[in-house]
């Protein structure tokens, strides 16, 4: 029975905050940009104004990274995050521009130009471009593209991998993402490497589109809606024929995973305990004692984990963090928790780029005075943003682990099977 | 996952046990819901400033039997007290936090507004005086910040004047703190600290030097230091007098700092703190609490030879009270409570509130029961606990740092 306190929480339960204001003292926005009222006064208490006049919408919610940091922070459990992204949506005068449109729209641009990748990379790194780029779209002249792949993981895969899925008696769904799939299809491939080797085929889901974080984060919210109703129909297909889905992106992971329900309100509940990241599900298996992992002695690297905004919230930066520790040749550093500053597209935009690298500033100082060999990290963009803005190399705990693996003696050691 | 210990709880008392055992080599993690209590801070903590009415300051801890018998600090006794209390200001100082204070004798710390009340313990730049003599000054300016509204110069003035110092007031701005003010609801005490550093210290000290007069000291709100005792240390040197802070409306740039400081002192001791999480539930066998489930964590619990329950009380959401009951939400351990809603409260506020005595009942050694029955592995600590009135008594964390501590000394000891 629903109490009389119950009956009386809205959807993303503002009602509950109490204005202690200590999600404002955690908001990495805040700190740099005073021109963001902060997420206690752009959440729960801009909420109850709008509430009574869409007129009081203030534009300056726009800052939002969307970290959700507030939300981690807040001691009464307020979907802060998930408020302003709401009211965003609901209010947000202007529609998305040109630029907007284009950098949420990950798959149609990363077909485009994964068809063109040398020429793409090449003209998407001259001077002169990114100086029309910065003129004429507001995509800040300082960003770094990612480099796009000539060849999909997905061609990839099917060229080169899904025959030997099928012989695995095991088997898990692979959301990809569109970083794999465009920019890095080596992670993928790591990825398949690993989890083959400890007796676990990889398949692909029937169709996949893009996760639909930019396109929320750009208000494309009817396009994201489109694009999330066939990940979950896939999903579902997956889950239905025994499969767990594994995503190697945190972002990528929690938009399916909350996203989904409580920004684009759809129905997840059914297949969300479903969805996971690799190293939580390998972790899983090596604590629960099904898998063996050995580790190559001639792997050696000093090695920072960052924790990304978006993984700090799913509460799984433990379960990267203890797989690098089982590995005898990583030394791993600790870091202070903290925003690279990317969140996305939000880095891209010339608007946004200085509050950008000043949100990241102090994590891009700890990572140089660190004397590290790379860092490693579970999402796309915090790599972009981190490998641009200190030059060191950022890889995901996949790729790490799969470069560590004696992949022969680990497939003996789990011959016997799961 | 597993762990040697499992603290539920990442505020004071929390973080206290948590640092005992990581350092005495255990496997520990911290599960906290949310930030913690500890932002509302002080700067200051009570040990047991009144009883009867009545405030203590020579020697508090002799009073503890004559404390009503449930009471937290007859549990543990007056002597294992002195013991595990006089390690608190070594893990500050360990922390980086500087204090100032004795377990023989309480001083007196200058609320935000006005009062003087009985503190064990004060942070080194706040204001804290001996009882029984008079004021060190005959003259202070209190210095707010000007436009900042969480800081009440008039009740300080009022509270200094009748204990016989001349008092001046003043606000200052620095050209640093206008981008601050675009957003009204902003100019707050952890904002304005991210301000204050390098060269604008030495602003603010410019401008404090020019209306501090020939007062001998400075009042301030408690605006600097939020991340380190840098800014603040700087801003002493460059202001003319002794300058004192008082605390602010929360969230509190003590409190802040004190947090992060003892949860990066965790982390250097091995520590795994897992922010935003919430415990749901565990699983028991016998008499022992085997593992527990979390929200983030889902289907994959944390196992623990040792857990420490350090949810704090109503405010805290340790115990929950709905129109018909109140329960302890994690794992429904038995509570003192009393008798239908009534009797839950005075009709005077100002009266010795019944619910602010419920909590979790435990033997002498901290456990808790569940429907009767003790669980072994399982200590409560902190404002959870049954059988006292921090409010009343001044003694809240002086009760939730000698539990923290007394349950970490009988989980590694």
């Amino acid at each position: 029975m629903m109490t009389l306190q119950q009956q009386n929480i809205s959807d993303n339960n503002f009602e509950s905050c109490i204005k202690c204001t200590i999600c404002t003292v955690y908001c990495p926005v805040t700190a740099v940009n005073p021109d963001y009222p902060g997420p206690k006064q752009a959440g729960p208490d801009g909420e109850r104004y709008r509430l009574k006049k869409p007129l009081y919408y203030d534009e300056a919610l726009k800052y939002c990274l969307n970290c959700k940091r507030c939300e981690v922070a807040c001691p009464n459990d307020v979907r802060i995050g998930d408020i302003i992204q709401s009211a965003r949506i609901k209010y947000g005068r202007h529609r998305p521009s040109l630029r907007d449109s284009m950098l949420a729209d990950t798959d149609t641009v990363g077909t485009m130009a994964s068809a063109f990748a040398p020429i793409v990379n090449f003209t998407l790194g001259l001077k002169p471009v990114k100086l029309l780029m910065d003129t004429f779209l507001g995509i800040d002249d300082h960003r770094t593209f990612p480099k796009y792949s000539s060849l999909k993981f997905e061609s990839w895969y099917k060229k080169n991998a899904a025959e030997e899925q099928e012989k695995f008696d095991r088997k898990v769904a692979y959301f990809h993402g569109c970083y794999v799939n465009y920019n890095y299809p080596q992670l993928g491939m790591d990825f398949i490497k690993v989890f083959n080797a400890i007796g676990i085929g990889v398949m692909l889901l029937d169709k996949e589109k893009c996760c639909g974080v930019a396109k929320i984060a750009n208000r494309c919210v009817k396009d994201a809606t489109r694009d999330a109703e066939i990940n979950l129909k896939s999903i579902r297909e997956a889950v239905g024929n025994g499969m767990d889905v594994m995503l190697t992106s945190s972002t990528c992971c929690f938009t399916i995973r909350d996203e989904y329900s409580h920004v684009l309100k759809l129905e997840n509940s059914d297949v969300r305990d479903h969805i996971s990241l690799a190293t939580r599900e390998l972790f899983r298996l090596v604590d629960e004692g099904k898998v063996k992992l050995v580790f190559r002695k001639d792997f050696h690297k000093r090695v920072a984990y960052h924790v990304p905004c978006h993984m700090e919230k799913l509460g799984w930066g433990i379960y990267s963090s203890s797989l690098m520790k089982m590995i005898p040749g990583l030394d791993l550093v600790r870091l202070d928790p903290h925003c690279c500053g990317i969140a996305g597209t939000y880095g891209f935009k010339k608007e946004y780029y200085n509050y950008s690298q000043a949100i990241g500033e102090p994590l891009f100082r700890q990572l140089l005075e660190s004397n590290l060999d790379s860092v490693a990290t579970d999402c796309e963009t915090c790599k972009w943003q981190i490998e641009m803005s200190t030059g060191l190399t950022v890889e995901n705990p996949i790729s790490l682990i799969a470069q560590a693996l004696d992949i022969e003696a680990t497939r003996a050691a789990n011959k016997a099977g799961i | 996952m597993k762990f040697d210990t499992i603290i539920i709880g990442g505020g004071l008392s929390g973080l206290i046990s948590a640092i005992e055992c990581a350092r005495a080599g255990r496997k520990t993690a911290i599960v906290s819901a949310g930030q913690s209590a500890l932002h509302f801070w002080s700067g200051s903590f009570e040990l047991l400033g009144n009883v009867d009415g009545k405030a203590v300051i020579d020697n508090p801890l002799d009073l503890v039997p004559s404390l009503p018998a449930p009471h937290p600090y007859r549990k543990i006794g007056a002597e294992r007290l002195r013991k595990l209390l006089s390690r608190v200001p070594e893990i500050l100082k360990e922390a980086g936090l500087k204090s100032y204070g004795t377990l023989d004798r309480n001083h007196l710390r200058l609320t935000p507004l006005g009062f003087m009340k009985p503190a064990w313990l004060t942070l080194g730049d706040y204001v804290a005086v001996d009882a029984d003599k008079p004021l060190p000054w005959k003259k202070v300016a209190i210095v707010n910040i000007y436009s900042y509204l969480d800081f009440y110069p008039r009740f300080l003035a009022h509270g200094l004047e009748n204990r016989g110092v001349k008092c001046s007031m003043a606000a200052v701005n620095i050209p640093e703190l206008n981008v601050l003010r675009k957003s009204t609801t902003e100019m707050r005490a952890t904002n304005m600290s991210r301000f204050f550093t390098d060269e604008a210290v030495d602003h603010l000290a410019a401008e404090v030097n020019k209306v501090a007069g020939d007062a001998d000291a400075v009042i301030m709100p408690a605006v600097l230091g939020i991340y380190s005792d840098a800014p603040v240390e700087r801003f002493r040197k460059a202001v003319k007098m002794p300058v004192w802070f008082v605390p602010t409306t929360p969230a509190s740039v003590p409190g802040v700092r004190c947090q992060l400081s003892l949860r990066d002192l965790f982390i250097r001791l091995g520590g795994e703190f897992l922010p935003g999480d919430t415990v749901k539930g565990g699983e028991f066998e016998g008499n022992r609490l085997k593992r527990i489930f979390t929200v983030n964590l889902g289907d994959m619990p944390l196992e623990a030879d040792d857990f420490i329950i350090s949810t704090g009380s109503f405010f805290g959401h340790g115990l929950i009270a709905d129109i018909e009951r109140i329960y302890e939400p994690v794992f429904g351990l038995d509570l003192n409570v009393k008798g239908g809603r009534t009797e839950w409260y005075e009709k005077d506020f100002y009266a010795s509130q019944p619910y602010m005595t419920y909590g979790v009942i435990t033997d002498d050694k901290f456990h808790p029961y569940k429907n009767g029955e003790e669980i072994e592995n399982l200590y409560a600590t902190g404002a959870l606990l049954a059988g006292f009135n921090a409010l009343k008594e001044g003694s809240g964390a002086g009760i939730t740092l000698a539990t923290a501590l007394h349950a970490a000394s009988c989980i590694t000891e």
